[in-house]
């Protein structure tokens, strides 16, 4: 495994006299084919650290690496085609007037000739299910599907990296499991490295490894099952806990004593019935 | 507040108009704004009519709308034919009070504006009713083309026409949203004296240019992390195509030009 994303040392500020800066002595690495999760709280200084990976944001001091390369403003823009951002607001996103024109958007940007952009286009559309709606217009979309919309226009520039910036945080369950369904599905056909900043316990758990921010600092790292086993720390991460760690906070109220490691629901489940069968 | 304003709505159709080059579409019509003041008695006016209701005709959109597009301009037209009327002098006179007067001659010219003016409103009309807004804006980039060679901006007029009417429908839907909350709140709208209607405004106009701001904060942002970089080196995804019907479209003005001349008085 190498790695495709370093961070060493990033130091972030908006305003320089801010007393406490937006990203202070952030380090780590992601290796290819992983998909990460960075958990924190409002002001944590997420969005700032998914910003600086493709440039967007200039760090004040430290070097970030994509994929080898180290990042300065010559190449800022070959590095920003290996990584693709999905944003938070579905509508503040949508360039283009159609879904087919907002997919083609970035490929007209690189320059990529007609023919091969109705290829990708289509291919792209089909990939989160929404090739049927290519001529409608944004306004007549879901919030959901306005967001499948956005994965797809950034699957049809074929990066290597997909940063989730809050993308599930604007919408409904429903849509939030499908959007999360359509990256995963994507992910294993191109193995990509996805870097996922959510509040959504379910997209975190789908993560390899999760990072937590916590005032510009990178204060906890693990599996989701180590950071899961924080049980009610999780609340202070920014973070829901996941229903099997509700479950047991409830079953300790009633006096039931409960394994301290965290358990997916199916060990959960296992867990349960072989309990009550010791009984 | 949209469902009134036909000016500027598209209908989805298959007809010969729907499926037009914009381009052609575009010429033709300020070509016919230019021609109609070619037209100066009954028998050049018949001919416009008669071209214009075929035009209707072809794009099999219900008259209908037309009839409601000139709708809203209906009292601007009504004062300008009033005026003619009772202000031109010449022929027979019918009625005489001070110096209103109404004569043979200004009763023909009110005609003769009247008719110019649902005319132009029926081809305008049809343009928008039968061309989709981004067709639109392709097509004005596309004939802007040439002022290229004296630096005017073409690609960036066009982003900002696309995104302006991409955000349209989008900011119509925040408008009533907004409206909405500030009304729960006890903000009566269109209530009151012309002061007290302008200061109920505030509350709408604020929040919406506020969020105004943020949207195009994001949307520069999401722009840029998908690689915009300015017109430089971009390839385009739609095409507009010129057909063999668009030229006779074309060719149609013309003989209706050399018609029009042979027929004004």
């Amino acid at each position: 495994m190498k790695p495709i994303i370093e961070l060493n040392n990033i130091h972030f500020n908006y305003q320089p006299e801010d007393a406490s800066p937006a990203l202070n002595n952030v380090s780590f690495s992601i290796n290819q084919g992983e998909w990460v999760a960075i958990i924190g709280h409002n002001g944590s200084g997420k969005s700032t650290l998914a910003k600086t990976i493709n440039g967007l944001l200039l760090p004040a001091a430290g070097s970030i690496a994509v994929g080898g390369k180290e990042l300065n403003s010559e190449n800022v823009w070959d590095i920003r085609r290996m990584v693709g951002m999905v944003f938070q607001n579905p509508d503040n996103q949508f360039v283009g007037s159609t879904v087919e024109d907002d997919v083609a958007f970035g490929l007209e940007n690189q320059g990529i000739p007609r023919e091969e952009m109705l290829v990708r286009v289509k291919d792209a559309l089909e990939k989160v299910r929404m090739d049927s709606f290519a001529t409608r217009e944004p306004a007549r979309l879901s919030g959901g599907q306005k967001q499948r919309v956005a994965i797809a226009g950034v699957v049809a520039l074929r990066p290597e990296i997909i940063i989730l910036d809050e993308a599930t945080s604007m919408l409904d369950p429903e849509g939030r499991e499908e959007v999360i369904a359509t990256i995963k599905k994507i992910k294993e056909e191109s193995n990509l490295t996805v870097i996922s900043i959510t509040h959504d316990i379910d997209e975190a758990a789908n993560a390899n490894r999760i990072l937590v921010m916590k005032e510009g600092q990178l204060v906890n790292e693990g599996t989701p099952e180590k950071i899961f086993s924080a049980g009610s720390e999780l609340i202070e991460m920014g973070l829901d806990l996941p229903f099997p760690e509700r479950l047991k906070v409830a079953l300790k109220q009633r006096g039931i004593s409960v394994p301290k490691e965290y358990l997916t629901e199916e060990r959960m489940v296992d867990w349960l019935w072989t309990s009550v069968l010791k009984k | 507040m949209m469902n009134k304003l036909i000016l500027g709505r598209y209908i989805p159709g298959d007809s010969f108009i729907h499926t037009l080059d914009p381009r052609a579409k575009l010429i033709a019509s300020f070509y016919f704004i230019g021609i109609i003041f070619l037209a100066n008695n009954w028998q050049t006016y018949v001919v416009l009519a008669a071209f214009t209701f075929f035009a209707i005709f072809l794009s099999k959109v219900n008259l209908g709308f037309f009839i409601r597009g000139v709708r809203p301009l209906l009292w601007l037209i009504l004062f300008t034919v009033a005026l003619q009327v009772l202000f031109t002098r010449g022929g027979a006179t019918y009625f005489e009070w001070g110096i209103f007067s109404i004569t043979e001659f200004g009763v023909i010219n009110g005609l003769f504006i009247f008719c110019r003016f649902v005319l132009i409103i029926f081809m305008s009309t049809l343009l928008t009713l039968t061309t989709p807004p981004l067709d639109l804006s392709d097509a004005i980039e596309y004939l802007l083309r040439p002022l290229k060679a004296v630096r005017f901006p073409v690609h960036e007029i066009s982003l900002m026409l696309s995104i302006a009417l991409r955000f349209v429908p989008t900011l119509m839907d925040e408008t009533e949203k907004i409206m909405n909350a500030q009304r729960a709140r006890g903000v009566d709208f269109g209530e009151g004296n012309l002061i007290q209607k302008m200061k109920a405004v505030v509350p709408l106009l604020i929040p919406l240019f506020v969020s105004s701001f943020n949207r195009a904060e994001d949307l520069a942002t999401a722009m840029e992390a998908r690689g915009y970089q300015g017109g430089e080196g971009r390839t385009k995804y739609r095409v507009l195509e010129w057909h063999l019907k668009d030229s006779f479209v074309m060719i149609a003005f013309t003989l209706m030009t050399v018609l029009l001349v042979y027929l004004r008085a």
